[in-house]
C-alpha cells in the first residue's frame, strides 16, 4: 500500500488509526484488495503508471464521523478525496486527482432524510442513488417524479455537484439548478448549512435557495472547498399527461430558423420537455447513412446536392421532436401553437408523436424499455423520471456490437444555442477528426443534446481500451479536441480528472483570473490543502509551488 | 493437504455459511438492473450476444456460476461492467451473492 505524497509512514499509520477510531476498523480499507476497488473503472490511464490510485479509503456513516476524519486529515496532512456513490463513469469514477489520496467513501451515508409530497422536494445524503430515491417514492405511493440521468445508480448529490443533467422538464434537467440548500463539512471540520438552512428552525430549507448574502452553494460544485453531507432537491408532482410531435424541415439552412423557433417555444414555456434534434436522412442512434448519402458525404458534395437527394427520397433535412408535459388539453393546444410557429419555415411538415397519461402502466414501461435498448424510440425512461441502466446497452456487447469497449470518457463542449453554431461545430470537429484519424459517422449531421434550454451541449464518447497505446492516442485526440473547441469559444462543461487541468487552462480570461481567484479561496478555506487536491484544476499551495 | 486445496476448502466452507436469501436481496439491488430478466438489460443482452444460446444469458438461470467466478466478476468487472467496492457489496454480501448464484 502506497502512502500519500509528502506524508511519512508514521503519520499515515497514525492517521489511519485515528480514522479507525472515528468510523470503526471495518470501514477503513488499507489492504490492496480493497483499495484497488477505488480505481476509475473507465480510467483513460488504465494500467499505466499515471493511472490515479488511492492509498486507502475511509467510509463514514455520519456527519460527525466526516468531521472527525477531516480533522484528522488536517492534523497529519493526509490528502482526502470524497466520493458519493463513486459511479461517475465517463468522468473519472471513484479515483482521486492526486494519486495516493485517501478516498472518503460516502456511500454508507445513504439516508433519505425527507421527501415532501406537498412541496415536491427531497433532502438526501450523498450515498443516495436515483434508484434509491425512486424506490422510496414508489414504495410510499407518492405522486412525485425525480429527474435522473441515464444511469440510475449515480448519486443524486454527486451528479448535481458535477453539474450533471437529466431528461424531464426544463426547470429540473439542470440538476445543480434544481437543488435547494446544502450542508457542508468544511476542510477544517467545521459544519455549515446554506440558504435557509443557516437559520435555525427554518422549515423552508428546501424552498428558498438563497437565504441572505452571497449564494455560496456553487463553490461546492466541481471543486474542493467542502464535503457536502446533505443536499435538498426540487422534484415535481407527477404530471397529468405527455405528448410529442415532430417537425421536419426541407433545407439545410432551415436549421437556423428551426432552432430560433424552438428557443422561442422553450423560453416562453410552451415546450417544457427535452427537445430532440435529428435528421430524417440518417435516422436514429444506431443507423448508418445509406450508401447513396454516404457517397455524397464522402466526396464533400455541396449542400444543394444533399437537398436534392433528400427531395428524391422524400425525406426532410432536419427534424425536431418537441415534448410537452402538463394537462392533457393544454399540451394538445401547445403542440398546435408550436406547429403554427414552426410553419414560418416554408415546407415544414408535422407528425404527431406519442401520448401518455400518467401514471404509466407496467406494460407501457416495459415497451419503452424494450424500444429504448435498441435505440428505436425518442422518449426514453429518464424522460418519465424512471431510473435504469438500460443506457449501458449501447456501449456493451450486443448483437450489433461484437467488440465492446472497456468504458468511455466524454468530450462534452458547450456551444451557443443557434443553428449557425451547430453548423460551425460540425465543420470544425469534422476537420479536427479528419486530422486525428477519428471516425466521423455522418459528416455535417452531428447534433447536440438539449439538457440545458439556454445552450447546446455536444457529447462525444471516447472509448477506453485494454491497449495502452490506443488509450494514449485517445488521450492525445481528446486533448487536441479540447484545445480546438476552446479556440472557437466552446468549453467543456464537465470532465474527468485526467483532463481537468487542461480544461481549466482553457477558461483563461484575463490571465486565468478564474483559476487565480479559486486558488486564493482554496488557500483561505483549506490552507493545508487536504481536500480533493487538484479537482477541476484547483491545487493547494504546496502542490502549486512544487 | 496442499495449500491450493486448503484454500479451496476454506473458500467453500465460507460460502456455505453465506445466506442465499440475503444473496437474492444483494442481486436484486446491485445486479438486477443489468442482469435481470426483461427488456433493456445490458448485462443479459451482452451475455446473450456472447453465448449465443450455448449458456443461459440470465445469470439466475446459470448452473455453473461457482463462487470464484462471481467473486472475480464483482471485484474485477469486465468490459463496461465496473467492479464493486466493499461499501457497495461487502465481502459478506459477496459470499451471500455467490451462494445465491452458485449451482
Amino acid at each position: 500500500m502506497a502512502t500519500p505524497p509528502n506524508v511519512s509512514q508514521r503519520d499515515f499509520d497514525r492517521a489511519l488509526s485515528e480514522f479507525e477510531s472515528a468510523v470503526g476498523a471495518d470501514w477503513v480499507f488499507k489492504d490492496d484488495e480493497s483499495v484497488v476497488l477505488y480505481r476509475d473503472a473507465y480510467s483513460p490511464f488504465k494500467g499505466e503508471e499515471e493511472e490515479r490510485v488511492a492509498s486507502a479509503a475511509v467510509a463514514p456513516n455520519s456527519v460527525e464521523q466526516v468531521q472527525q476524519v477531516v480533522r484528522t486529515a488536517n492534523e497529519y496532512r493526509i490528502p482526502i478525496y470524497p466520493i458519493s456513490t463513486g459511479k461517475n463513469l465517463g468522468y473519472g469514477g471513484s479515483a482521486p486527482n492526486l494519486s495516493g489520496s485517501v478516498v472518503l467513501d460516502l456511500k454508507r451515508m445513504n439516508r433519505i432524510l425527507d421527501v415532501s409530497e406537498r412541496q415536491a422536494s427531497a433532502l438526501v445524503e450523498p450515498g443516495v442513488s436515483y434508484f434509491d430515491l425512486y424506490r422510496h417514492i414508489q414504495e410510499r405511493g407518492l405522486k412525485l417524479w425525480i429527474d435522473c440521468p441515464d444511469p440510475g445508480w449515480g448519486s443524486v448529490i454527486g451528479n448535481a455537484l458535477d453539474h450533471g443533467g437529466g431528461y424531464t422538464l426544463t426547470q429540473l434537467r439542470n440538476h445543480f439548478d434544481a437543488h435547494c440548500g446544502m450542508e457542508v463539512v468544511l476542510p477544517d471540520g467545521d459544519l455549515l448549512r446554506t440558504g435557509m438552512g443557516a437559520m435555525p428552525g427554518a422549515e423552508s430549507w428546501q424552498q428558498y435557495k438563497f437565504g441572505v448574502g452571497p449564494w455560496i452553494d456553487g463553490l461546492f460544485s466541481q471543486s474542493n472547498f467542502g464535503v457536502v453531507t446533505k443536499m435538498g432537491f426540487w422534484l415535481i408532482p407527477e404530471p397529468d399527461a405527455y405528448l410529442t410531435g415532430t417537425v421536419v424541415v426541407p433545407k439545410h439552412d432551415d436549421l437556423i430558423a428551426l432552432v430560433d423557433i424552438l428557443n422561442y417555444l422553450e423560453n416562453t414555456g410552451v415546450v417544457n420537455g427535452m427537445p430532440q434534434l435529428g435528421s430524417p436522412l440518417i435516422g436514429g442512434f444506431f443507423s448508418q447513412p445509406d450508401p447513396e448519402l454516404q457517397a455524397l458525404l464522402s466526396r464533400g458534395a455541396p449542400t444543394a446536392e444533399i437537398e436534392d437527394y433528400a427531395r428524391e427520397v422524400g425525406r426532410g433535412y432536419w427534424s425536431c421532436t418537441v415534448k410537452f408535459y402538463g394537462a392533457e388539453k393544454a399540451i394538445a393546444a401547445n403542440w398546435e401553437y408550436a406547429q403554427e410557429k414552426f410553419s414560418a419555415i416554408t415546407g415544414a411538415t408535422f407528425e404527431d408523436g406519442e401520448s401518455f397519461k400518467f401514471p404509466l402502466t407496467f406494460e407501457q414501461i416495459e415497451d419503452i424499455t424494450r424500444q429504448q435498448s435498441v435505440g428505436s424510440r425518442s422518449s426514453t425512461l429518464p424522460e418519465f423520471g424512471i431510473p435504469s441502466l438500460t443506457m449501458f446497452s449501447i456501449g456493451a456487447r450486443s448483437e450489433t456490437n461484437p467488440t465492446p469497449t472497456q468504458g468511455h470518457v466524454w468530450f462534452s463542449p458547450i456551444i451557443p444555442r443557434t443553428g449557425e453554431a451547430i453548423m460551425e461545430a460540425n465543420r470544425v470537429f469534422a476537420e479536427a477528426a479528419g486530422e486525428l484519424g477519428l471516425p466521423v459517422r455522418a459528416a455535417g449531421f452531428s447534433l447536440p443534446t438539449t439538457y440545458w434550454n439556454r445552450s447546446f451541449i455536444y457529447l462525444f464518447g471516447f472509448p477506453i481500451s485494454n491497449d495502452i497505446e490506443q488509450n494514449r492516442k485517445m488521450r492525445e485526440s481528446f486533448e487536441r479536441l479540447v484545445r480546438v473547441a476552446a479556440e472557437h469559444g466552446w468549453g467543456e462543461y464537465r470532465t474527468a480528472p485526467a483532463f481537468q487541468d487542461l480544461v481549466l487552462d482553457t477558461y483563461s480570461f484575463n490571465d486565468n483570473a478564474l483559476r487565480r481567484f479559486q486558488e486564493r479561496l482554496k488557500d483561505a478555506v483549506d490552507p493545508n490543502g487536504i481536500l480533493s487536491a487538484g479537482r477541476y484544476g484547483i491545487w493547494p499551495k504546496h502542490l502549486r509551488d512544487a | 493437504m496442499g495449500l491450493a486445496a486448503a484454500c479451496l476448502w476454506v473458500g467453500s466452507a465460507f460460502a456455505q455459511d453465506a445466506d442465499p436469501a440475503r444473496g437474492k436481496v444483494v442481486f436484486d439491488y446491485w445486479c438486477a438492473a443489468c442482469h435481470g430478466e426483461g427488456p433493456g438489460m445490458p448485462g443479459t443482452l451482452a451475455l446473450q450476444a456472447l453465448y449465443q444460446g450455448q449458456k443461459p444469458a440470465l445469470l439466475e438461470a446459470r448452473t455453473d456460476l461457482v463462487p470464484e467466478l462471481t467473486r472475480a466478476f464483482v471485484r474485477s468487472g469486465v468490459s463496461i461492467m465496473p467492479f464493486f467496492r466493499k461499501t457497495e457489496i461487502s465481502d459478506a454480501d459477496l459470499e451471500a451473492l455467490a451462494a445465491y448464484l452458485a449451482p
